[in-house]
This record gives structure tokens, sequence and C-alpha cells, in this order.
């Protein structure tokens, strides 16, 4: 392998060692400490942690409200083969669940539990009754309540009871009414910090309605008015966008909407992600997304994110590990990350696409350097067989992505760079003949519409 | 008897200078019905006349001549005639009464077909219409007539020498999307796949107003060739396609846009069954031989995709990843290719690898400066003619009255009204 110069001999050798070996992190057993990273805090917030499976009971607790419910579902739904995290999630499911006055969630969740949990978490139909008759009860009077005010015309009264009817309907799980009961307020809306009450709340809503359009919507609006928005407010107007953005398949904007996001959010948007989520989803999004210059400037450097990025040090591990062209500890990472990213309701399907892109990044970066690279070494870099890594290299220059030809028979990738000239000489040539092809057909055209027009013409004489 | 024998005196007095033969003319407009009564017994009188002094007189009586339905026989005789007469004629002369002169040698095509020797009217053909042309742009009834038994004849090159001339001038648009598409089988039949796709997008992408059988199978033809040429094919047709022709021609081509979509997918297996399925419908519109040829293109491509990514592969990756049968049928593949100028590459049989080169072509020869050159120019004198055909069309009355009726009332600038029409 010859790269470009002449490097030290201790850059060769890591290079070559990429392989793998004394990176500390291969050890994928222990509990996420990775010891050179001395700035790691006791935080005692728990993390996704890497190869373990995910701690249901920490994971639930990054979260409340609604959200909760639906990820502790979710998990319970998707996570195939392991019957204990299944039914934990249920149980904690449950038992939000019965916190709240949602009683057709709580019905699902009795029938997923099939009694497995024990009698605890039977069917209490008592208190689905006594829940549904008080929800009719608050109705009726926060209908009357409004028509009281709607009769006075009161805008500030008119405004406070469709929001009460809002959080009513988001308790009960009328996700659509409680929208509309939102957006109504609009027009009732005197200040600007009431404008932003109202986009908070129907971006609430469409987050958990899956309708990610209303989201960016709502973000634009809620940012018309710079003035009234303090700092949490604007982070989580940032979250709320950048997770708009993933469900786009737009990573590169997500990922910029969640590295500017302050971090002043903390835990106050509890009811929609975690800042655990923030760095592992602008991270990856990042990743796979930035060339190395935006990831220098926008993540590594990045003094704000960092702060997110301490709450999971595996991504920022692994933004380290790519960045600094240890592609087979960054792989490593991203395939212990995997099994509890899927569990993950935003980030679920996307995983496979983003972590192709970061491959298939790595792979492009490995090669960029160098005139000629030894197939067998870059196999051992990723760990993955020659022949493999051969098909992959195949797709990456069919997509012309990476620039270089492949010698099958020594197994050597070369760079190769288009020359300029004869490439120039052939566009030139084709051009012409297009040009004179196409010309030749618009006269020709022409002529046929100018004797039809001709026909036209003589015959209406 | 006598009024015939009284023609013949006029063919043969007045057939010297402009002025007399413009007299002949009117004299054998008027003679016309009494020639065509007479049609059986106007064959020795040609002996008496000479076809290249008395072309026009010539042309009339051969006109009444043919225009009864003749026999076999009758062809036999008379073919030779009018294949001297076309030879022979004068060009001006037979200008003056150019339907006949079509007449003429469409008649003579059918007779020459009814006799079932095409090749005997290619060359009169070929005359007939470099005569009757006005300039090497201009196309005429006969061309196409001329294509169809060049086709017949399987005479392609002489074929291809006509369709070399570009045309600007065209008498009747049927006679346009008839050349186009006998030409493109031309073209196709010589391998020529540019010029035949030039040749067939002109015929789908005329000006019709209503959709006519010919583009139909033009647009069949264009979707093979397409495929075999780029490798590709789009449905979506250009802007400046008659909107008749966008909403219909794909009813009628359901099977081939299939099979282009099939092609496109890339996998071998999957075209060669729908090839097989559809064998009778392919057939029928006398496509097969073009299908099999859109077949063997796939594997081409392939391999010329490979070339695109690898240095050196082994005979038998290739067979793997183009989906043949084994490294044998790889070599064949690669070699006929390489000897058809499709790729550059060295086969070294003893390791069985074959290495790819690079196009040798540095572009600094001799030939492809003239060639370039050459393209220059022609590209010039094309924006010249462009430049002409836009300043006949402002000065077009016409026009001017139509523009100018869609002008603003007001003049900004000067608050007086636009006048609303050229008062020519």
């Amino acid at each position: 392998m010859e790269p470009e110069g002449s490097p030290s001999r201790p850059m060769i050798d890591e290079i070559h060692s990429n392989g793998g070996i004394n990176l500390c992190d291969g050890d994928v057993d222990d509990e996420p400490s990775i010891d050179d990273t001395t700035t790691t805090t006791t935080n005692n917030r728990p993390i996704i942690s890497s190869g373990e499976q995910l701690d249901v009971e920490a994971y639930g607790g990054l979260y409340q409200g609604r959200t909760k419910i639906m990820r502790l579902l979710f998990i319970a739904e998707n996570c195939e083969g392991n019957p204990a995290m299944r039914l934990e999630a249920l149980r904690m499911a449950h038992d939000e669940i019965k916190k709240g006055e949602n009683t057709q969630l709580y019905r699902e969740v009795v029938q997923k539990i099939d009694g497995e949990l024990g009698p605890n978490y039977a069917m209490d139909s008592a208190w689905c009754d006594s829940v549904d008759r008080r929800a009719d009860q608050k109705k009726e009077k926060l209908e009357n309540e409004l028509n009281a005010y709607r009769t006075n015309l009161i805008k500030e009264s008119i405004r406070m009871g469709y929001n009460d009817f809002g959080d009513f309907y988001y308790a009960h799980g009328a996700l659509g009414d409680a929208f509309k009961s939102y957006v109504r307020t609009r027009d009732y809306c005197t200040t600007s910090k009431h404008i932003i009450h109202m986009c908070l709340s129907a971006i609430l809503v469409s987050i958990e309605m899956g309708q990610f359009t209303h989201v960016t919507s709502y973000v634009s609006k809620a940012e018309q008015s710079p003035e009234a928005l303090d700092p949490i407010t604007a982070a989580k107007l940032r979250c709320a966008a950048g997770l708009a953005h993933l469900e786009a398949k737009k990573y590169k904007l997500a990922a910029r909407k969640f590295l500017e996001t302050g971090s002043e959010l903390g835990s106050h948007y509890n009811e929609v992600i975690a800042p655990q989520d923030v760095a592992t989803y602008g991270g990856l999004c990042a990743l796979a997304s930035f060339d190395r210059a935006e990831l220098k400037s926008k993540v590594i450097d990045n003094v704000n994110f960092r702060n997110f990025l301490e709450l999971v040090p595996e991504v920022r591990e692994l933004i380290n590990d790519f960045y600094s062209s240890h592609y087979a500890s960054c792989l490593d990472y991203l395939g212990n990350l995997k099994a509890n990213l899927l569990l993950d309701i935003h980030l679920h399907d996307h995983v496979e696409t983003l972590y192709d892109q970061i491959r298939n990044k790595a792979l492009i970066q490995y090669t960029h350097p160098f005139v000629s690279v030894d197939l067998q070494m870059m196999a051992n870099a990723f760990k993955t067989t020659v022949a493999g890594l051969e098909k992959e290299l195949e797709a990456l220059i069919t997509d012309d992505q990476i620039q270089a030809r492949i010698d099958s028979h020594n197994k050597i990738l070369y760079a190769r760079h288009a020359d300029q000239r004869n490439a120039t000489f052939q566009r030139v040539l084709q051009t012409g003949n297009e040009f004179d092809r196409d010309v030749r057909s618009m006269l020709l055209r022409a002529n046929l519409i100018k004797h039809e027009y001709n026909l036209r013409a003589a015959r209406k004489h | 008897m006598n009024s015939l024998e009284g023609v013949v005196v006029q063919i043969q007095g007045l057939s010297s200078s402009a002025g007399d033969i413009s007299r002949l003319h009117v004299i054998l407009k008027q003679a016309e019905e009494s020639l065509r009564s007479e049609s059986t017994r106007l064959s020795p009188i040609l002996n008496q006349l000479d076809p290249s002094n008395h072309s026009l007189g010539y042309l009339y009586i051969l006109e009444a001549c043919t225009s009864a339905s003749v026999s076999k026989e009758q062809a036999a005789m008379l073919v030779p005639y009018i294949a001297r007469f076309i030879s022979y004629c004068a060009p001006e002369q037979i200008r003056l009464a150019p339907e006949k002169f079509i007449a003429v040698c469409k008649r003579f095509k059918d007779q020459v077909m009814l006799l079932g020797t095409p090749m005997r009217g290619v060359a009169p053909l070929q005359a007939a219409v470099r005569k009757l042309q006005n300039s090497s742009e201009h196309l005429t009834t006969l061309h196409p007539e001329f294509l169809l038994l060049c086709l017949l004849a399987k005479c392609y090159k002489t074929g291809l020498s006509i369709l070399e001339e570009d045309i600007f001038e065209v008498d009747q648009p049927r006679d346009l999307f008839l050349y186009c598409y006998y030409g493109g089988m031309i073209c196709i039949g010589q391998k020529r796949f540019r010029k035949a796709l030039e040749l067939l997008h002109n015929v789908v992408t005329a000006p019709m107003s209503s959709i006519n059988a010919i583009a139909v199978e033009a647009y069949k033809k264009y979707i093979l060739v397409s495929l075999i040429h780029n490798g590709q094919f789009s449905t979506s047709l250009p802007k400046y396609t008659s909107s008749a022709a966008q909403r219909n021609l794909k009813n009628h081509c359901q099977p081939y846009i299939e099979l282009a979509n099939s092609y496109s997918t890339g996998k071998i297996a999957e075209l060669e069954q729908y090839v097989q399925t559809n064998e009778e419908k392919f057939e029928s519109d006398n496509n097969l031989g073009l299908v099999k040829q859109v077949v063997s293109s796939m594997y081409k491509r392939n391999i010329q995709r490979l070339t695109q990514t690898y240095l050196t592969l082994s005979l038998q990756d290739i067979a793997n990843t183009v989906q043949l049968n084994s490294p044998k049928e790889a070599e064949m593949h690669v070699l006929q290719m390489i000897q058809d100028g499709e790729i550059f590459a060295t086969i070294n049989q003893k390791d069985g690898m074959v290495r790819f080169l690079e196009d040798p072509e540095q572009y600094k020869s001799c030939e492809m400066i003239e060639r370039i050159d050459s393209s220059i120019q022609r590209i010039m004198s094309l924006s010249r003619k462009l430049t002409t055909m836009e300043e006949q069309m402002s000065c077009d009355p016409q026009y001017l009255a139509k523009a100018g009726r869609e002008r603003q009332r007001f003049d900004f600038d000067d608050f007086d009204t636009v006048p609303q029409k050229f008062n020519i």
C-alpha cells in the first residue's frame, strides 16, 4: 500500500492495524464506561447502552406523558424473542395509562397483557366506566363554559376554553379533535406568547399523530416571533423541526436542527424527546450526511452539542472514531447500538438507511487519500471478506462515489482520475451531433406545420 | 387513329424549345381523354418517340398506357419501356407534369412487384427520384416508393445513399411518415441505429392531428431501437409531439413498453421469459428479429458496465455477473465486442483474465481534427438556415397580422395607442 507522500511510521502502523486491536472499546460486555473519556460525568441519567439489553425501566423514566406510553408499547411490540422485556414494557405502560384517563389505550394494553402479569393487571372495567363517566361530565361542563364565554365574547376566556378542550381530548386519546381545538385558539390569541403556546400544543399533537407536515408549518409559525421565545422554547422548536426532517428522510437538515438545539433543553421536552435522543439522532444523521469539514466544525467542535453527547458516550466515541479513521471500532459501536435503536419509535425505520450511508461514507473516506489500496487490508479494516468488499466497492464505483477501478486479479483498487481533455472532446462531439439532429428535426417540423397551415388557408379561401 | 397520329406529330414537332413545350403541354392536356380511350393501341407508338427529346409527350402516352390495370405479360412488356424512359427523360420537361410522372412511377413499382423482381426497379426509381426533386432537400412522393423497393430487394446500401441527404421540404406529410419509417427500417438493417432512431423519432413526433398506423408501427420500432442503442427508454415523449400522439401511441404498443420495463430491471432471465411468452405478438408485427437483438444488447450493456468498475476481471466472474452460462460463452461475447469496437480489452487465455483498457482515442489525430472541423461547418450552415427561416417568417404578412393583433393596447413609453393591425 503506497499512500501519497511519506508519512511517519506510526501512522502507517496505525492504518495497517485498523483491524482494531488495542482500542479499548472492543469489550462490549461491561457497563458503558469508556476508560479514556475523563469527562464522563457521574450522571445518573440512564443511557441506551451497547450490547446490553435496553433497560426498559430506565428508558421509560426518560419520558413522560403519552409519548412514554407509546414508546413502551412500541418496545413491547417489537422486541421479539424477549418476553421478559415485553412484559416489563407492557407493565410500565399499564401503570402509566392508569395514571391518565385514556380508556381506549387501557383496553388495548390489557388485551396485550392477556393476564400474563397476574390479577393486578387484569381488566378493571370499574375504573374504565368511572373514567368514562367523569369524562362525559367534564365534557359537558367544558362545553357549557365555552358557550358561556362565546356569548360573552371575551377573547381570553374563549381561548382558555378551547385550550382546555384540547387538553381534555388529548388526555382521552382523541388526537384529531385535540388538534382541531388547539388550532381554533388561533383566532383568539392576542400576544405572541399565546401563539407560541398554541404552536407548541399543535406540534405535540401532530407528533403523536405522526403528521409531520403540520409540525414543520407550526414550527415556522412559532419562530416568526423570536422575541417571545425563551431558550427552552427555542430548543423545543428545534427538536420538533429536527424530528420532522428525520421523518421526511432529510437527514442533513435534521442533523443541522438537532445540532442547533440549545443545551437548556434538558428534560423539559420529555413529553416528546429526551436529550439522549437529541444526541443520538443528531450524531447519526450528521455522520451519515455531513462531509468531513462540516462534521468537524458542527459536531466535534460544537461546545453546545458536547453536553448532549456526554449523555451517550458511545455516539461520541463512534463519531470521533469515524473522524480519525478508526473504522473498525466505529462500525463496532454502530453494530452494538443497532438492536436498541430499532426499538426507538422515531428512528427504527431509518436505522438501515443511516447505517448504510455511514458505512458507505467510511468506505469512500478510506479510499480517498490513496492511489492504490490492497483489498485484503481494507477487508480486514472493515471486518468483511474480500469478495463482499468487492461487491460493495463495485456498487459505490457504479454510483460514481468512488473514482477508482478494481483489479480483480490482484485484488487491488486503483484510483482513477477521469481524463478531462478526452471527456471534453467527447462531450463536444456529442453536443454537436445532438444540436445537428435537433435543429434538422425542428426545421422539418416547422416545414410540416407551415404546409398544414397553408393547406388550411388554401381550403378556407 | 387520326387524332393519335396527330398527337404524335405534334409531340415530335413541338419538343424543341421551352415555348413549344408549353404549347405542347396544353395540347396534350386536351388530348388526354382520347389518349386514355385508346390505351391498348398506344404501345407501338412509343417506338416512334424518343424519350429524351420528347419526354413530355412520351410521359403522357405512357400514363395513358398504364392507366388501365395490366396483366403479368403486359407488365413484363411495359417494364423495360418505363425503365428506359426514366433513365433518359429530360427533367425540365417532366417537371411540368409531376403528378403524371409520379403516377407512372408508382405503377411501374406495382408492375415490378407483380413480376416478383423488385431489384429491377431499384435503379430506375433512384434516377426518378433525382430527376423529380427540386433540390436535394426536397422530399417527393417517390422517395418512400424507392425505399420500399430497396427494402423488398434488400438493397440497403442504395437506400442509404438517399437517406444521407437532409430533408427540409415536404410535399405531403404522408410521404414523410412513410419515408422515415422505411428509412428507419433500412438503417436498422444496416445496423446504423443512431440514424434509425433519428428517423423514427421524426415520425413519432411529427405534427399530426390524428394518430395513424405508420406512427404506431414506427413507435414500436422506436422503442426497440432505443433499447438497443441507448440501453434505456423513457415513455415520455418530447413536448413538441402532437397531443394525439401523446395520448394514444402508448395504448397501441403495450407489449413493447412492458418489454422496456423488463429491460430496465437488468435481469436477463426475466427479459428472455417475457420475450418467450409474447413471441407471437412480436412475430405478428414482424419485430421478432429486432426483439432478439434487444436481448443480446443487454448482455453487451452489462459487460460494458463492468469496464467502468474493473481493471481486470476473470472470465468466470464475467459469466457470473452477466448471467451467462460458462466462461467460454463470456469469452465469445467479449471477443465479439472487441471486434465490433464496442469495448477495448485484452483477453489473457492462460489466466482466464480479461484486462479492460481505456479508449485509445486521444483526439490528437488529423482525422479527428477534420471531423471536428466539418462538424463545425455543418452546424454553422444549419445556424444560417435557421436565421434565414426566422427572417422569412418575421416578414410574412400573415404572421405579422396575427402578432399585431395580440399586442398591448398602449405603448407605455409614448402613451400613444399602438396600431392594432398591420394593414397591408
